[in-house]
């Protein structure tokens, strides 16, 4: 999937590139946890080991391997070359990405039954090009029956906005 | 013997029209609830349980067991399907189900997964009428660090597995132990690596990371490659069924190996997920084929789906006869038995024969009819992968959203789903494993507190891991199953070389 | 900015107003809730809380108690803080409730997190808990002066409490009983109640102060023993459960010289800034509730102290058990630093 071959001439970012930045990513990662592990202590206790006890140790190793990770990036040369994705191929991952990204923001606030409808629209008529005749019925009607399933079936109440408010939902 | 003729009379209350009628209900509406990620079989159960409140506690039951069942089955639906497993323990089904279906073999994917499951819960269940006694004495051996011996043999018969890097495989596994760690620690009462937000309290879910690592993160990977999944030239047969049975047969060692390894970890109680892991990672070593894991290998839908089903299946033994769930659900499941007015526990079994036997024999009857509906669905199923990727992409999306929502009714918790999704992209690129992480972030926490728990008892000394012969064995096995690719070499080096 | 002439002028025409449409409505129009009632469950599927929770649900649902459905949620993160501060966050949302145990108290005292049982509007209490000390069955220890005297003669430590989560109600009472007979257990803190219990028949513990509910089927089977109910009275349920013994045959720990009593709540609050009108609807509610067969049969099963308690009392009493919550808990060092 991931070795796909890219024609000369694509650019993008380097699979180097992103190998590092994962590397320190990582390594930032484990860093975070050492700290926090340090806050609550890593010796024994009156109740045996410290909250911190086993993070400590698990940030340890992260640390440790994140960083030959960083080092097999840049000195070693343990990477394969090439580009980790084209620019178009990071064009069709962000035009998932985003607009998936704008749902979740919006459901805290407009409610999950709204922001689906948006988003299977939007998919729909932006990224396969559907015209609204085809977009509509999959786009009402997936979260229509979301709702009878959940609210009314296993009555678990989704995030709602005014909208729902509004319709005594 | 006295089994038999209880498990008859136990077949005659579950053939009763309106038990019938309530266990095709149960299985429907359990696939349904295995399908959609997030909302589980404990979720589910928990949420029908008042319904059932009018019912007899046989029909009752016999209803919520298999919502159970039909939870187990559908599990592994969206996992071969979309690379999203519904429940935690078909996470391993992914790891073959999902390569199998994009390379157009959906159907027999579903039918050995389905299939699997089926003799996975039937061997347990046969288990459960003939030695239900005897197990439950062994489930009662099994204290803090027989526990955590159960957990580090889990890790050592998958670790080691991937090809990829070691040093990124580290890193994966100790990101999963740490998230596994944040949040209220439960030993000390604490909250730990919160660092002063209420969003990190309940810590992080194996539920969400699950569905974003693997749901969200693989429609970002075929995105990448073009609007499409790769299953969609695959061509519906309707004799998918009857052709992937005759290659079934062939996988009879896993099979079994998997129902002993499933069965075994349901009644310790450690439940179906580690069951699933553990039976993929000895299965992998055991296999001719073991190379191909992960490739999409039959074998590889096989182990885990037997294991976690008899693990399912046998969990229920714990429940009923010492009033201890082996899983979530039967967690549940036991709060139903007391609201129904029935004590969990070891008199059940004399007291409440009815009920005990309506429960086994409804065990043997809900799966075939559990079987028989959801292999009525392959072709149908395996025709989803034929929807156009726009109209298919958004609706997984929502319905991921909404999983990841429901497992603890927190609206963070799907953006958090978000963000594992791009991690889960970038990592897989970057060739760090997921299948460590995911383990260690399901058993983390729970490895880590058999293990503290161990050491209190103990005050301090690690002996007790080594101080009687049943946990002493299970630890033996891990170290096993850790060096098991040195230990096969070193015995290749010993034989003698056949003559050229 | 209206004049306080004008207000009341203008609440008179409205109540006018009101009163004119819904005339068949007694004069105080009652609240009713017009939207499912959300039943906040601070701890996870299954557990007593829960269990409860459910019970109430299905009540509700069987007899129609309610107009709108009640939909049970567990928050159960970070010891049931979740679910606190989820309530805290909705106020003035009459359509949420939430059940408590003593976690109401100990999870924010244990772990800081910005919650305090007065940032909700107490409805009032359904039940109290009851503790009891179990050992194995197999064991000697007959009275609770055996089993202290066997653990004075052992090296301290050696004998294992186990008990449900950490700096909870279990390993408080653990706490207690040290403080009161000079001895020193090790605390094990399991994941839940039933767990526990089957540790205590495996052996792998000494001791538990498992509720009722949860060693009641042990007990009847013959694996474990009680020895004392940490109540200040011994309970009422004279019903057999094994070899003539009921739960009114355990004697109260303070006869035994454990001097400590320990209930625990499972109590109604709802979201802050409810009306008096809506506390009331949930107060009625409840009295239904325990009117049900049910509910009776769930009381007498867990063998539960049925005190019920409303308005200003049981704020009185949830205030002085949290002053004693605070006073146990530092004294034990479980506060949060």
């Amino acid at each position: 999937m991931s070795d796909q071959s890219h024609s000369a001439g694509e650019t993008g970012p380097s699979q180097r590139g992103v190998e590092i930045a994962v590397a320190l990513a990582t390594l930032a990662f484990g860093i975070i946890i050492l700290i926090g592990s340090l806050q609550v202590g890593i010796d024994w206790g009156f109740e045996g080991p410290k909250s911190g006890f086993f993070p400590f140790y698990v940030s340890l190793f992260i640390i440790v391997a994140s960083l030959y990770n960083l080092l097999q990036a840049t000195t070693l040369g343990g990477i394969k070359p090439g580009l980790f994705a084209s620019v178009d191929q990071l064009k069709r991952v962000l035009s998932v990405v985003v607009p998936a990204t704008i749902y979740v923001a919006l459901v805290p606030f407009i409610g999950m039954y709204v922001s689906s409808i948006l988003l299977i629209a939007v998919f729909m008529m932006w990224l396969g090009k559907y015209s609204l005749l085809h977009t509509l019925p999959i786009a009402l009607g997936v979260p229509a029956v979301v709702y009878v399933v959940f609210e009314r079936y296993f009555q678990i109440a989704l995030p709602k906005g005014p909208i729902e408010y509004w319709l005594g939902l | 013997m006295e089994e038999i003729a209880n498990l008859m009379q136990g077949f005659a209350t579950v053939l009763e029209p309106f038990n019938i009628g309530v266990m095709i209900i149960g299985i429907l509406l359990g696939v349904i609830i295995g399908v959609l990620p997030g909302l589980g079989g404990a979720n589910g159960v928990a949420i029908l349980l008042p319904l059932t409140f009018s019912m007899s506690p046989t029909s009752a039951i016999i209803m919520l067991s298999c919502i159970y069942w039909g939870a187990l089955f559908g599990g592994a639906i969206t996992s071969v399907l979309f690379n999203i497993p519904g429940e935690p323990w078909s996470v391993a089904t992914t790891f073959d189900g999902h390569p199998m279906a994009q390379n157009g073999r959906a159907g027999e994917a579903l039918t050995a997964a389905f299939t699997s499951s089926f003799v996975g819960a039937l061997f347990a269940v046969v288990m459960i009428t003939l030695v239900a006694p005897l197990v439950a004495r062994f489930a009662l051996q099994f204290g803090a660090a027989e526990k955590f011996g159960v957990y580090f043999l889990a890790f050592c018969s998958f670790v080691g597995l991937s090809k990829e890097p070691p040093a990124k495989t580290v890193v994966a596994m100790m990101i999963g132990f740490a998230l596994a760690a944040v949040g209220l620690d439960q030993m000390t009462g604490q909250l730990r690596l919160t660092f002063g937000s209420t969003e990190l309290l309940a810590g992080f879910d194996f539920l969400i990371a699950v569905i974003g690592l693997f749901g969200i993160g693989e429609i970002l990977l075929t995105m990448e490659e073009g609007l499409q999944f790769k299953g969609k030239s695959a061509t519906i047969n309707p004799r998918v069924v009857l052709q992937t049975w005759m290659e079934l047969p062939r996988y009879w060692a896993t099979s079994i190996r998997s129902c002993i390894i499933g069965c075994w970890m349901g009644i310790t109680p450690a439940g179906a997920t580690p069951a699933s892991f553990m039976s993929y990672g000895i299965a992998k070593r055991m296999s001719p084929r073991g190379k191909n894991f992960g490739k999409g290998e039959i074998e590889g839908v096989v182990a885990p789906e037997t294991a976690a089903h008899a693990a399912g299946t046998s969990a229920l033994l714990p429940m009923l006869s010492l009033g201890v769930p082996g899983s979530p659900t039967a967690a549940v499941l036991l709060g139903g038995l007391l609201i129904w007015g029935l004590q969990p526990g070891p008199l059940l079994f004399v007291e409440q024969k009815e009920f005990v036997w309506g429960l086994i024999a409804s065990m043997y009857l809900g799966n075939i009819v559990g079987l028989l509906i959801v292999l009525t669905c392959v072709p149908l199923l395996a025709a989803m992968l034929r929807i156009p990727f726009p109209v298919i992409a958004p609706i997984i999306l929502v319905l991921c959203a909404i999983g990841a929502y429901t497992v603890h009714n927190n609206p963070f918790d799907v953006v958090m789903m978000m963000v594992f999704g791009v991690l889960g992209y970038v990592l897989k690129k970057c060739d760090y494993p997921l299948a460590p992480l995911v383990l260690a972030l399901v058993l983390g926490d729970k490895a880590e507190e058999a293990f503290r728990q161990a050491l209190l008892g103990s005050q301090g000394s690690l002996t007790v891991f080594w101080s009687n012969g049943l946990v002493g064995s299970i630890m033996l096995l891990g170290l096993i199953a850790l060096f098991w690719p040195i230990i096969q070499n070193g015995m290749a080096r010993l034989r003698p070389r056949p003559a050229v | 900015m209206m004049s306080q002439t004008t207000r009341i002028a203008f609440g008179a025409l409205a109540a006018v107003g009101v009163a004119g449409v819904l005339t068949p409505q007694p004069a105080q129009a009652q609240w009713q809730p017009s939207r499912p009632i959300e039943f906040i469950v601070p701890a996870g599927t299954g557990g007593g809380a829960d269990q409860m929770a459910r019970t109430i649900q299905g009540i509700v649902t069987k007899y129609n108690l309610t107009k709108t459905p009640m939909v049970v949620i567990n928050k159960a993160g970070g010891a049931g803080g979740e679910g606190f501060l989820d309530v805290k966050a909705s106020r003035n949302n009459p359509h949420k409730i939430i059940i408590t145990l003593s976690n109401l108290f100990t999870t924010p005292l244990a772990t800081g997190i910005p919650f305090n049982w007065k940032d909700l509007t107490p409805v009032a209490m359904l039940a109290l808990d009851e503790f009891v000390l179990w050992v194995n069955a197999e064991t000697p220890y007959k009275s609770v002066k055996d089993y202290v005297a066997a653990i004075k003669n052992a090296p301290p430590g050696q004998f294992k409490m186990g008990g449900t989560g950490s700096r909870q109600e279990d390993q408080i009472i653990t706490v207690a009983i040290e403080k009161s007979t000079g001895v020193k257990f090790t605390y094990i803190p399991f994941r839940g109640g039933g767990e526990v219990a089957v540790q205590l028949v495996g052996n792998h513990v000494n001791s538990t102060v498992n509720n009722p509910i949860e060693a009641v089927a042990q007990w009847r089977g013959g694996k474990v023993r009680p020895l004392c109910v940490f109540d200040d009275a011994v309970l009422p349920y004279k019903e057999t459960i094994v070899d003539n013994l009921s739960w009114a045959s355990i004697p109260t720990c303070i006869s035994q010289g454990l001097n400590l009593d320990y209930l625990m709540l499972r109590g109604i609050f709802m979201s802050p800034g409810a009306t008096p009108e809506q506390v009331n609807y949930y107060v009625e509610l409840f009295k239904k509730v325990r009117e049900t067969p049910e509910w009776k049969k769930l009381m007498a099963d867990g063998a539960f102290n049925q005190s019920f308690m409303v308005g200003d009392e049981y704020a009185k009493w949830v205030a002085k058990e949290e002053q004693r919550h605070r006073d146990l808990m530092k004294e034990a060092g479980f506060l949060a630093k």
